[in-house]
């Protein structure tokens, strides 16, 4: 047991571990001390001093975020000297800072705004230094923009990139007046290892790191007569969109997301579900051939073990940092992208529509879906197979601005076709759920059983944050072509966060373990951390979508992929069968090796 | 010379022993207490400004836990006006190693670095050849405490203990949160004592001649003596080692040229004393302490001019991380321009006081904390000089 350490925040008394902070001391006794470079995800820095107190027999005003506590300490949190300190600080970091709030994608939603209204900063106490700072604004990007003018230094972004994802695409350079979060040599992001996850633009406290929108073009094409709208929604926008229209996390939203949608004008309202389960069948029967010539064939040219490819931000790290693993990703295209490319033949095939005049937009809990949809691999339709991805905050800004009161919508269903899916297509919104997914199809096209788990839930398989999660499934009893996988024990490892990928790959890459299937998710937590979901994230939060997620799978009537009936008519009539010609023609793809930095 | 000529001394440039490397291998016959003993009872305190108590320093750092302990020897001699970390250096370096060695042996470390200023690069020759001599001496000695030299790359800040750590490590040299003390966690997360260049030496010569004898120097807050660098309108510019806690008057009176209308002591983070407060003003950790700068400025320099000066030194030396160092420095240098052009009102000098009192209490590490020290000293005391 943890030492204990007693202490007195504005007169009153409490005993907590030693170790612990004054912050989150404080927290426990209901007091609220502001931060900004604080974030419970990342490390402490304890530079922006906004969470200053006051210690007695202290020279100086410790801050509370990076400062143990200690017996005996006695702690002011209110007191003359702090509020003038904090004000001076806010109005500081305001002098440095664009405040031109009502040209800001993010008033209203920012930190830094909070704490000046708090702070009642008025008629700024300081001279401007904006003006001679010659800020620049990286627009480069697809997906994420990066004004340095709205930056507050507080090196979020910058923990984020390096701790969670062990990329650092962001970091700082220079010093004093010149400091800035920057890239290598200041390209633009674009041009360097950013994965465009969108971790940073989640944590960034203002309007430094933000997406591109696209909402005024998806506008100008729901009013265009001409076009023929679809849009797809993707697994995880359903359990957090409700968190940005003022509901409580965790909170399912299906129904009345989708009459949203509807409201807003959109032709057609479709699931990236969908192609979820299509992506498992491809996938699943990649990874059966893969294992084949591997086993029969002895082909010493097959890359095992397989890796998914549904997580954009991941691809695009493998790309950076593993160019020589590339042939160990599945050429499975994301479900995004094979929805994509399925709107524009099979749909407006069955639809009798001119591609031309069809415009598919996506939904997507993902800013690296912006890029993905982007790269010219992904036209195999003949034309832009996405032509434009929202964010999760994206629609619920456009639901905002069609003046839908989102909590009394009623609950309607999916349009059909491409609008029909099953629990495995659900789960690929979390960490775990694709590889979850996958067994389910595989373990019964081999033999011919379900996957011996209750209710089919594979619990070993449902990742956690923090951790790399091994699991190993033995196959027995298998159906005569597939005798070459009886008695094998499938190996398997699921991943999210970068830095854990990079665990995983760099031991890959050594050879210290032998994996058959890896299932990686760029972001913490699988996509319902994605980077384009609703802000604030934290552990806690991301946690409640997990078991929204998980609830509406288990609810689903259909919870393995080869039972979804618009999948097998998609075979039927359209795709033939698993890796078949068409398949490999539009739901297939190859990847970029790229530089290192 | 009148007979009211401060007293020289002649510990640091003085003799180290009669024989190579004696005072080192005697103390390595000592026990640690009776050293450590010696080192409280001297009263000597770290030469780098701060004074915190080098035996009890060495203290924390041997009763810290773990076995892997660093000594660091900050020779990162940064702060402007001083120039005293070179002189002993090229002079005694052989004290300078001496010190750090009973200070391995002390609490147990098993290497010992010196991080030279980028620009003292031109001193490593000679180092690097006197530290032959001492690893062959030590060899004799038995004793196995290897010494490597690390040289900085012009950042003012890697000069505050924590950001040199970093620095070391291949990191961005910026200071880290405190606690933990480099005491428990220093270089490389391990146990660590990191003193001035000068302490070393000091140690050494405790070692010498017993801490009765040192104590003899200074005064109670303030034992021993002190090298200073002495430079601005003076005659006689240059490096004197003096007693501690002399009185500014009869400093003025040796080393002014008769017209001194202030004294920065500390360099540009230290405190301006204007001429009025000379003689009520004790130079040492009980008055205005100092690293060893000294700078004497006359009536016709413009104290506005001094402190633009500093300030801008400052805002571009802060590392940047922490806003009140970062945003403060450029709001103070900004702010004494606007009002001197009359862009700002007088009273906006009044606001930056604030502002200024409001950064020595909430920057995270030890240079932000002082930053503002010459613009509150200056302004307080000249204010007439930043307006008109």
């Amino acid at each position: 047991m943890a030492k204990k350490v007693t202490i007195t925040i504005d007169g009153i008394q409490v005993s907590v571990d030693e170790g612990s902070t004054i912050l989150e001391t404080a927290r426990k006794l209901d007091i609220h001390i502001p931060t900004l470079c604080y974030h419970e995800d990342l490390c402490v820095a304890g530079n922006c001093r906004v969470c200053v107190v006051e210690q007695e027999n202290s020279r100086i005003l410790p801050a509370a975020c990076a400062t143990p506590v200690s017996e005996g300490m006695v702690i002011h949190t209110n007191s003359g000297k702090v509020r003038q300190a904090r004000k001076h600080i806010v109005e500081l970091l305001l002098s440095e800072h664009n405040a031109d709030c009502t040209k800001c994608y993010k008033n209203r939603n920012c930190e830094l705004q909070k704490l000046a209204s708090q702070m009642l900063t008025g008629d700024h106490m300081f001279l401007d230094l904006v003006p001679e700072k010659r800020y620049a604004i990286d627009l480069f990007n697809s997906a994420l923009i990066k004004d340095d003018s709205r930056c507050i230094r507080c090196q979020r972004c910058v923990r984020t990139c390096e701790e969670l994802q062990s990329v650092s695409a962001l970091g700082v350079a220079y010093r004093g007046n010149k400091m800035k979060i920057s890239t290598f040599f200041e390209h633009s992001l674009f041009e360097v290892v950013c994965t465009n996850c969108g971790q940073c633009v989640n944590r960034c406290p203002t309007g430094a790191l933000i997406e591109r929108n696209y909402v005024d073009k998806v506008w100008d094409a729901i009013y265009d007569p001409a076009k023929h709208v679809v849009v797809q929604t993707a697994p995880a926008v359903r359990v957090a969109l409700g968190e940005s229209l003022g509901m409580p996390p965790g909170k399912i939203v299906t129904g009345k997301m989708v009459t949203a949608l509807r409201r807003l004008g959109f032709t057609a309202v479709l699931d990236t579900d969908f192609t979820a389960d299509l992506t498992i069948i491809e996938e699943g029967h990649e990874l059966l051939e893969r294992l084949k010539r591997a086993l029969v064939d002895k082909d010493p040219k097959v890359a095992l073990p397989m890796a998914t490819s549904c997580s954009p931000g991941w691809i695009k790290f493998l790309e950076h940092t593993f160019p020589e693993l590339l042939p160990n990703l599945s050429t499975c295209k994301s479900p995004q992208q094979m929805f994509g490319a399925l709107v524009k033949t099979y749909y407006a095939q069955k639809r009798k529509l001119d591609p031309k005049n069809v415009v598919s937009v996506s939904i997507m809990p993902c800013t690296a879906k912006k890029f993905e949809a982007d790269r010219p691999e992904m036209r195999s339709s003949g034309y832009k197979d996405v032509d434009y991805v929202l964010t999760t905050r994206e629609l619920a800004i456009m639901i905002t601005q069609a003046g839908l009161e989102f909590d009394k919508l009623p609950d309607e269903p999916f349009d059909s076709i491409m609008g029909v899916s099953t629990g495995a297509g659900v789960i690929f919104g979390t960490t775990g759920g694709v590889m979850e997914a996958a067994l389910r199809t595989v373990y019964e096209v081999v033999t011919g059983r379900e996957v011996p788990f209750e209710d089919l839930n594979i619990i070993p398989v449902r990742g956690t944050e923090g951790e790399v999660r091994e699991a190993s499934l033995k196959i027995t009893k298998t159906k005569p072509e597939f005798r070459y996988l009886e008695g094998i024990e499938l190996q398997c490892v699921v991943a999210n966060g970068l830095a854990y990928a990079k665990q995983v790959m760099q031991n890959v890459k050594e050879g210290k373990v032998h994996y058959h299937f890896i299932e990686i998710m760029a972001c913490p937590g699988g996509c319902l951390g994605g980077g384009g979901q609703p802000i604030p994230t934290n552990k806690e939060i991301r946690n409640k979508r997990k078991h929204a997620i998980y609830e509406e799978d288990l609810g689903m009537p259909l919870r393995k992929s080869h039972e979804n009936p618009e999948v097998q008519e998609i075979y039927k009539e359209f795709l033939v069968k698993p890796l078949g010609h068409k398949s490999h023609e539009l739901l297939h793809t190859h990847y970029t090796p790229r530089k290192r930095y | 010379m009148s007979e009211s000529k401060l007293k020289r001394v002649d510990l640091i440039f003085g003799e180290y022993s009669s024989a190579k490397y004696k005072v080192l291998a005697d103390a390595l016959k000592r026990s640690n207490e009776e050293i450590l003993e010696d080192l409280m009872e001297s009263g000597l305190r770290g030469r780098g400004g701060a004074g915190f108590p080098t035996g009890m320093k060495w203290k924390l750092a041997a009763e810290a836990p773990g076995k892997e302990k660093y000594v660091i020897c900050n020779a990162d001699e940064g702060e402007p006006g001083t120039f005293k970390d070179r002189e002993i250096l090229s002079r005694v370096p052989r004290k300078v190693f001496s010190g750090m060695a009973i200070c391995g042996k002390v609490i147990g470390a098993q290497k010992g670095y010196v991080y030279l200023r980028g620009e003292y690069k031109f001193l490593l020759p000679e180092l690097t050849r006197e530290l032959e001599q001492y690893h062959d001496q030590i060899g004799k000695l038995g004793f196995d405490f290897p010494i490597e030299i690390k040289l900085g790359s012009g950042a003012y800040i890697c000069g505050e203990e924590s950001a040199l750590f970093e620095s070391m490590e291949g990191f961005r040299g910026e200071p880290r949160n405190k606690p933990p003390y480099p005491t428990t966690f220093g270089f490389m997360g391990k146990p660590t004592v990191i003193n001035n260049v000068e302490t070393f030496v000091n140690v050494v010569m405790i070692m010498r001649l017993g801490p009765i004898q040192f104590k003899l120097l200074g005064t109670s807050d303030s034992r021993g003596s002190k090298v200073f660098s002495v430079s601005g309108d003076t005659p006689i510019p240059g490096i004197y080692e003096l007693e501690l806690g002399m009185p500014l008057d009869r400093f003025v009176e040796e080393f002014g040229d008769g017209d001194t209308k202030a004294v920065q002591v500390g360099g540009a983070s230290g405190f301006c004393v204007p001429r009025k407060k000379f003689r009520e003003t004790v130079i040492g950790f009980e008055g205005v302490p100092t690293g060893g700068s000294m700078m004497l400025f006359n009536s016709s320099r413009s104290m506005y001019n001094v402190l633009h000066n500093y300030l801008n030194f400052f805002e571009e030396e802060s590392c940047g991380q922490c806003t009140p160092c970062r945003v403060g420095c450029q709001q103070l240098r900004k702010g004494i321009v606007a009002v001197k052009k009359g862009e700002k009102k007088a009273l906006y000098l009044d606001q930056l006081m604030k502002l200024a009192e409001s950064m020595k209490i909430t920057a995270k590490c030890g240079l932000g904390q002082s930053v503002a020290n010459s613009f509150s000293s200056i302004v307080y005391n000249f204010k007439e000089e930043m307006i008109y």
